[in-house]
Formats: C-alpha cells, structure tokens, sequence
C-alpha cells in the first residue's frame, strides 16, 4: 500500500494517514450485473467476402471495376493531391482511353496510304511507348514511383485529351473556316494544359525535389504531341 | 511503512560535489559532446572536417574526381548502372544547354560542363524534341504555304516524325562512335593529352543539337534569306562547340589528320543541318523523301509536257508527295520530273 507523501500543508503532523484509506469502504455491490454480450460485427461477414468473388454474378465484377475507372477518372477531371491513382493503379482506363483516342484519329481508308494522318497502330505505340518511356526516365533520374503506377498516371491523364478529341470531332461538323480552327485550339489547348495539371500534381511528388523540372518535361513533351495530333485531325 | 524521508525528492549537486563527498557514490555524467574537456584536437579537428566540407561542397570537380572512380561499380545488367548516367540536376542540365548555345574560344564544353559526369538525358530528350520540332515545323509550313488555297486538302504526314526520328537519332549516335573510335585509333599512335570517352563524346553531340530547336521552330517564317541565315547561325554555333571540344583531343597529331578531323567533324555537321531543314532541294530521289517545306505539287506537275511529239500524257499526275509520275505516251516509261525544274520552290 503507498504512504503517501507527507502534504505540504501540515508539517508537524506526526502519523499521517494512508493513501486510498477509503477504499476499503467501499464494496462492489451486488446488485450491479458484471455480465453482457460481447458481439463482433464483421465476424461472419469476412469469410463469405473471400469467396464471394467467385461466385458473384458478372455484372457486380464489371460494374466494380467500372465503378474503380470512373472514379479514377473523376480524381482525374477534379485534380487534388491525393494518391488514389497511385495506390490503387489499374491499365483499364488508359487502355480505353488510348483505344477510344487511336480510333478517332484515324482517317478513312479512303485517303491513300502512304501520306497523311497516323493510322490506329501509330497512335497506340506513341502512347504507350511514350508513356513507358517517361517513366522509365522518371525512375532512372531518381523517382520512387513504380513502373505500373506512372504508367496509370500518365494513361489516366489522357482524359481532358480525349474529351478534346471528341469536342474537335463535333465541331468538325460544322462549316470550316477560321472561327472553327480558333474553337478547336482553344479547346485543345485548355485540355493540354489541364492534363499537364493533373499529372503534375500526380507525379511532381515522388521526384526528388532538384530534379523535379527535368522529371516533368518529358510529360509536357508527351501530352503535346498528342495534342498536336489531335489539333490536326482533318477528317 | 517506509519513512517519509525517502521519498523526498533530493538534490543531489553535481557529480564532482558527491564524489568528493562520498568517493563510493556511483554517479552519472551525461556531457555534450561538443564541450568535452579532452585534450584532444578538438578544434582543429572539427574544423578541418568543415574546412573538408567546403572543399567537398564548393570545388566540384575534386568531389567528382574522387567519385569517378567509384561510380560505374555496378555490373551492367542492373538498372543502377543505367542510373548513373541520369545523375544530373535540373541548373546542370541548363547549364550544359547555355553551354552548347555560348560557345567561348578556349573553353572546352567537356571540360567546362560536363566534368566527368556524362549524362543521357540531355541527348535522348534534345534529340526527341528535335524530332518533333522538325516533322511539327514540316507541317506548319506546308499548310502555311497552302493557306489561301481552297482545293488544298491538308494532311499531316506523320512519316516525317519516322523519318526524322531516324536521321536524328542515328546522327547523335552513330557519328559519335565512329569519332571515338577513330580518336581511340589515332591515341594508340600518338599520345594524346585529351582523351573523351564515349559518352561524352555521345553528350557533346547530344548538346549541341540544341541549337536546331528553335532554328526549326523559325523555320516555318517562308522568306529564303531568314532560312538561310538561321542555318548559318546555328551551323556556327553548333560547328564551333563542337571544334573547340576536339581541337585538344587532335591538336598533338599530324598537322594534316587534325584538320582532317576537324573539318569532317563540321562537314558533317553541315550535312546534317542542310539534310534536315531543307530537304526538298536535296531530294531529286523520289524515295529518298526529307521534309518537305513548301512544296506546291499540284501546280508544277500539272504543266510538265510530254517531250515526244504528239503524245499526252496518259496520268496527268495525281501528285504524290514529290515526285510527278507521267507516263510518256510513245515510249510507255514513266517520267519522274524534277520538281526544282518545274515548281518554284517557294521560301
């Protein structure tokens, strides 16, 4: 049992008198019931999680992993800080994207071969082949991003550029002229600079802070040549 | 029941003060580092090792002699050896580029900016972004050209960016080689002081290019004598930078062979610059297609006339892009017309 130290306030009291004296006063009384249930909600749910996505129907596995692109895409559309493209990356969407972009840009067979616009393969393999390339170049100068995350990052970004495809190809309908040329640039050159917003705010933090100019130029590079390609789209 | 006494807090002094009363006492003395009564040297010591830091810090290029010898330690199947040629910093990199664009007489570029840190990025993305600029200014000027004109039906020709690429990046890599290769040939005959290794050699071409960048951008201004002259500046530049860093690699050779050297060195350089920006004087080979700046094909190939009496010609040419392909009617061969002959080529 501790004593407890001899108070301040009486010095000359001879025997003092023992810490939690009272206690012993006072008794648990019996009439208050020490028993109960203890319950765990997620008890039984976590077993049928395992094995539910098996045998869940197609419609839930698709609508999930639409359910993960879209909401990418709105991370995307909306830039904040925030590392939901980076910890969760998937290729779904930049393989959409691309598809959907290389397939607007292609021309008519119409037009002979060998001049003109690029075909379907040409876009794909500068997107992808761009996007590994700045990444391997990010990682090479010292970034501590993983290969599939930067690709998800830079294939995501491609968002506003595709929107732009789209905007263009409606307005393409319209008469030619000057005015329609001005509406398509300004069109392209707000969804370039929104795309390098977004990768930007993306990337920028995981390269080391002196190299951060020579991390990002690439991207720059990258989103505007497929903004060129698309501000030249004749149909 | 212990006393009260002992649970009062005690002072207890200083270490010093209870060893001498008590010698027994076990006492604690926890001392900053910094004011440890050591007769050592102390001072001087500390001193010396900023005085190390300073050297370290300011004098780059004894830091980076120390570390050349220990950097290329990883064997080259692991992705750290490739990082040692990325290690550069963003005010590097602008400061090579100011470089290449300022060349000073008797400031070697190597010596000056690189410094035993080669690196790949300034010619891999230099290189890319000549590539693009070239086939981006091909384009523009094409359709600048054809602007007023309402049958013009404009298409981007993304064979230029294949070909561009191409051109560019062989240049920025095959030329470097063979010159090391030939420095490395004449070093073994006579001694040379200046030696350059391959990637710098690789990095000193890379940087140089830079130049072409914004001369390809001016490019598409359609005046003949603009054209020329920003070929002229940027062929100086660039031709210059790239003399003065191999002058004190050949200098102590035969006379001849250094300016040999020297001379093939700008010559291609020349070929180079002349090859890319413009290409359609070059090209009387139709397969041999460059970029093409301003080419009005529709309206030369359509007055060429059949040289034979009494024959039209049979395919009043849907012009490709360079060439016009009319078949003689008599003779039944085609007729590739030089387009110099038959098109003002218009700058």
């Amino acid at each position: 049992m501790a004593e407890a130290a001899e108070s301040p306030g009486d010095p000359g009291t001879a025997s003092p008198r023992p810490l939690f004296a009272g206690l012993s006063d006072i008794s648990i009384s019996q009439d208050i019931p020490v028993e109960g249930e203890i319950t765990i909600p997620m008890r039984s749910r976590i077993r049928e999680f395992d094995s539910s996505t098996l045998n869940e129907s197609v419609q839930n596995t698709i609508m999930r992993d639409l359910k993960a692109v879209g909401k990418k895409f709105m991370h995307v559309l909306y830039p904040r800080k925030s590392n939901t493209l980076l910890r969760d990356w998937d290729l779904w969407g930049p393989l959409i994207l691309c598809v959907t972009l290389a397939l607007m840009l292609q021309r008519g067979s119409v037009d002979s071969e060998k001049d003109g616009g690029p075909q379907f393969a040409e876009v794909f393999v500068i997107v992808w082949f761009g996007a590994v390339t700045i990444t391997l170049n990010s990682k090479l100068l010292g970034g501590n991003i993983s290969f599939f995350q930067s690709l998800c990052v830079l294939g995501y970004c491609i968002l506003p550029l595709t929107v732009a495809m789209l905007v263009c190809r409606l307005v393409l309908l319209a008469e030619p002229g000057p005015i329609n040329f001005m509406v398509r640039f300004f069109v392209v050159i707000v969804m370039f600079a929104w795309s390098i917003i977004a990768s930007t705010a993306f990337l920028a933090d995981s390269q080391p802070p002196n190299r951060k100019a020579l991390a990002v130029y690439p991207v720059f590079l990258f989103y505007f040549v497929i903004s060129w390609m698309i501000l030249t789209f004749t149909p | 029941m212990a006393a009260v006494d002992d649970l009062r807090f005690e002072e207890f002094g200083d270490a010093a003060a209870s060893l001498a009363a008590n010698p027994d006492t076990t006492t604690i003395s926890i001392e900053d580092p910094g004011d440890t009564p050591k007769h050592q040297p102390g001072p001087p010591g500390g001193s010396g090792r900023e005085e190390d830091d300073e050297l370290l810090g300011n004098d780059d290029s004894d830091k980076t002699e120390l570390l050349a010898g220990q950097k290329k330690s990883s064997p080259f199947w692991t992705f750290e050896y490739y990082q040692t040629f990325f290690d550069v910093d963003t005010y590097q990199v602008f400061d090579r580029i100011k470089g290449s664009l300022l060349p000073v007489p008797g400031k070697n570029f190597v010596r000056l900016y690189v410094r035993s840190n080669p690196d790949l990025y300034g010619p891999f993305w230099i290189c890319a972004t000549l590539v693009f600029a070239i086939a981006i200014s091909g384009n523009l000027s094409n359709f600048l050209i054809h602007l007023g004109e309402k049958t013009y039906h404009y298409v981007p020709e993304f064979r230029k960016v294949s070909i561009a690429a191409t051109v560019v990046y062989a240049y920025a890599w095959l030329v470097p080689l063979a010159l090391w290769g030939f420095l490395m040939w004449r070093n073994s005959k006579v001694m040379n002081i200046v030696s350059y290794s391959f990637l710098e050699i690789v990095c000193v071409y890379g940087y140089s290019l830079f130049i072409y960048i914004p001369t390809a951008i001016l490019w598409i201004i359609p005046q003949k004598a603009v054209r020329w002259i920003l070929v002229m500046i940027a062929l100086g530049v660039s031709g210059s930078v790239l003399a003065m860093t191999f002058w004190p690699a050949v200098r102590e050779d035969n006379r001849r062979i250094a300016l040999a050297t020297i001379v093939t060195i700008v010559l291609l350089h020349m070929l180079l610059s002349v090859g890319c920006l413009t290409g359609p004087e070059l090209t009387s080979m139709p397969t041999f297609l460059y970029f093409i700046h301003g080419m009005p094909t529709t309206v030369g190939c359509q007055a060429v006339p059949c040289p034979h009496p009494r024959s039209e010609p049979v395919n009043p040419g849907l012009p490709r892009s360079g060439t016009c392909e009319l078949n003689c009617c008599s003779t039944g061969q085609p007729m590739k017309q030089f387009l110099s002959l038959y098109v003002e080529v218009s700058f």
